[in-house]
């Protein structure tokens, strides 16, 4: 494979990602309801109940909607990334995937261009809500928002290829509801995207540490930082850390007649 | 020099779909695989397509180990897969092109290839057209195109008349048996149905994942001294179509 032929067929795979994401513009504004209403109606009624000291990133008090903007744009990183990684496993032996891997480009290229792919289009909806909630009223410093942007990437990147790999080993997550339910909301949950972790840790020891631990605090927290325009070293280096040993497994586990023989 | 396949074996669990499998495409030819559904046919079309990964023998096409140089491989392959694989929402154009940048061709280079196949099979009016709009057997028609975008050697065609009416099917088999007397495309052509297959194809009956006979179809119904492929067929697994 040469760099050109690379870069041609990295070119085809985004083209036809956006010429889809171009045809379904029902599903862009459904995608985009689910954070919106956590802004407007959940962070709304919750600002009264939760008071938030001065914490880094940001320089004064703030609101609680302004808390959860990160968390809310890594939320739609993460239901787009589940929901790619889970229908390139279950399409694998047939429709669009039997295409891809019929090239002769080497797989784990294929596999990697195609989830940068869907991490980019991704962007195009974290970026339509960041515009929504900027009208809301939730403003980060202009330039956070073109600083952010490496940080949604890398987010993006880590969540499909963690993605990737448990819909590959994981028989029982057979449809995107399994998924919801025990990877999409623990992750969620159990993560700084709605609460600061000193006040999980008030509540409980346990449920601190467990969402320390969670790769997705650590790619709210990147995202948070970045938006405000610094860096956040920790989480820079989980995040990239973790992304890389979850692309290697989820390209070495997608191997279609590995794991689950036929399905 | 076209597909060689040596003791091929596999199975899926304690099943197994294709056991000690020796074969060898006529190079140029209309290459028939026979055999009723569950005989292996789509799990050799997945070994041979790289889907599924070799567990016992070997598969080399055009002289390349499929193991061993998969790129080179692919690059000689086009197929046709049994279920559509095309984008319904995306034009017949978007469709091609995505395939040709799979196989490192830009669209500049791709837009000469894609006019030469749709003329061939009548359809360059419908370039910018939908998918969705086009009917069953011009879809075949345009995945066919497809597959044959990056000029390869061996066109592997997995049931490719499922669901069609039998106009269309018949027009389908002659379109590729043109293909193969213009171009010299070697083509293995997986089908149930008996009448597509012709007096001087090379055949290949499969069957609970065993090749039972191989040889032209002529000469198969001569040595078995049956009247047609149909019979022998019958005769040689028991199964009626």
């Amino acid at each position: 494979m040469t760099l050109r032929d690379a870069l041609i067929c990295f070119n085809g795979l985004l083209q036809r990602e956006l010429l889809r994401f171009v045809q379904q513009r029902s599903r862009f504004f459904s995608a985009l309801v689910r954070p919106l209403l956590w802004l407007v109606v959940f962070a709304s009624g919750f600002r009264a109940a939760l008071g938030i000291a001065i914490i880094e990133p940001y320089e004064t008090y703030i609101t609680y909607e302004v808390y959860i903007v990160p968390g809310l744009c890594a939320m739609i990183i993460l239901f787009n990334g589940m929901q790619s990684s889970l229908s390139m496993v279950y399409d694998r032996e047939m429709g669009s995937m039997r295409v891809l891997l019929v090239s002769p480009m080497p797989r784990p290229f294929l596999l990697l261009s195609k989830l940068l792919a869907t991490s980019l289009i991704s962007l195009l909806q974290v970026y339509g809500f960041l515009l929504i909630a900027w009208f809301w009223g939730v403003e980060a410093p202009l330039w956070g928002y073109l600083t952010a942007l490496p940080a949604f990437l890398m987010v993006a990147m880590m969540l499909s290829s963690i993605g990737l790999f448990i819909s590959a080993r994981i028989k029982q997550l057979e449809n995107f509801a399994g998924v919801m339910n025990f990877v999409i909301f623990p992750m969620f949950f159990l993560s700084s995207a709605l609460y600061p972790l000193w006040k999980m840790r008030e509540a409980s020891e346990w449920l601190y540490w467990v969402c320390a631990w969670n790769p997705f605090s650590h790619g709210v927290e990147l995202i948070r930082f970045a938006l405000y325009q610094q860096g956040n070293s920790e989480a820079l280096m989980i995040v990239s850390g973790v992304t890389l040993i979850a692309a290697v497994l989820a390209v070495r586990g997608f191997q279609p007649q590995q794991g689950m023989g036929k399905r | 020099m076209s597909i060689e396949i040596s003791n091929l074996s596999f199975s899926y669990g304690s099943l197994n779909a294709l056991q000690d499998i020796n074969l060898s495409l006529q190079e140029g030819r209309f290459n028939a695989l026979l055999g009723p559904n569950g005989a292996g046919k789509s799990t050799l079309f997945a070994l041979l397509t790289r889907l599924y990964a070799l567990q016992q023998g070997e598969i080399t096409i055009t002289g390349h180990s499929i193991a061993r140089h998969p790129a080179q491989v692919m690059r000689k392959l086009g197929v046709v897969f049994q279920q559509s694989t095309l984008d319904l929402d995306l034009s017949v154009a978007q469709n091609l092109y995505y395939h040709a940048a799979l196989h490192g061709m830009s669209k500049r280079q791709a837009l000469p290839r894609i006019t030469e196949e749709l003329a061939r099979f009548d359809l360059s009016a419908r370039l910018h057209d939908k998918v969705r709009s086009l009917n069953g057997g011009h879809r075949r028609r345009v995945e066919i195109a497809r597959a044959l975008l990056h000029k390869p050697a061996i066109l592997l065609l997995d049931e490719p008349s499922v669901g069609l009416d039998p106009a269309t099917r018949e027009s389908l088999n002659l379109h590729i048996r043109e293909l193969c007397q213009e171009q010299q495309l070697t083509v293995l052509w997986a089908t149930h149905l008996m009448e597509e297959v012709q007096p001087d194809d090379p055949v290949t009956i499969l069957f609970r994942g065993k090749v039972l006979a191989s040889n032209t179809a002529g000469q198969l119904c001569q040595e078995h001294q049956c009247a047609d492929i149909s019979t022998l067929f019958r005769s040689l697994t028991g199964v009626t179509e």
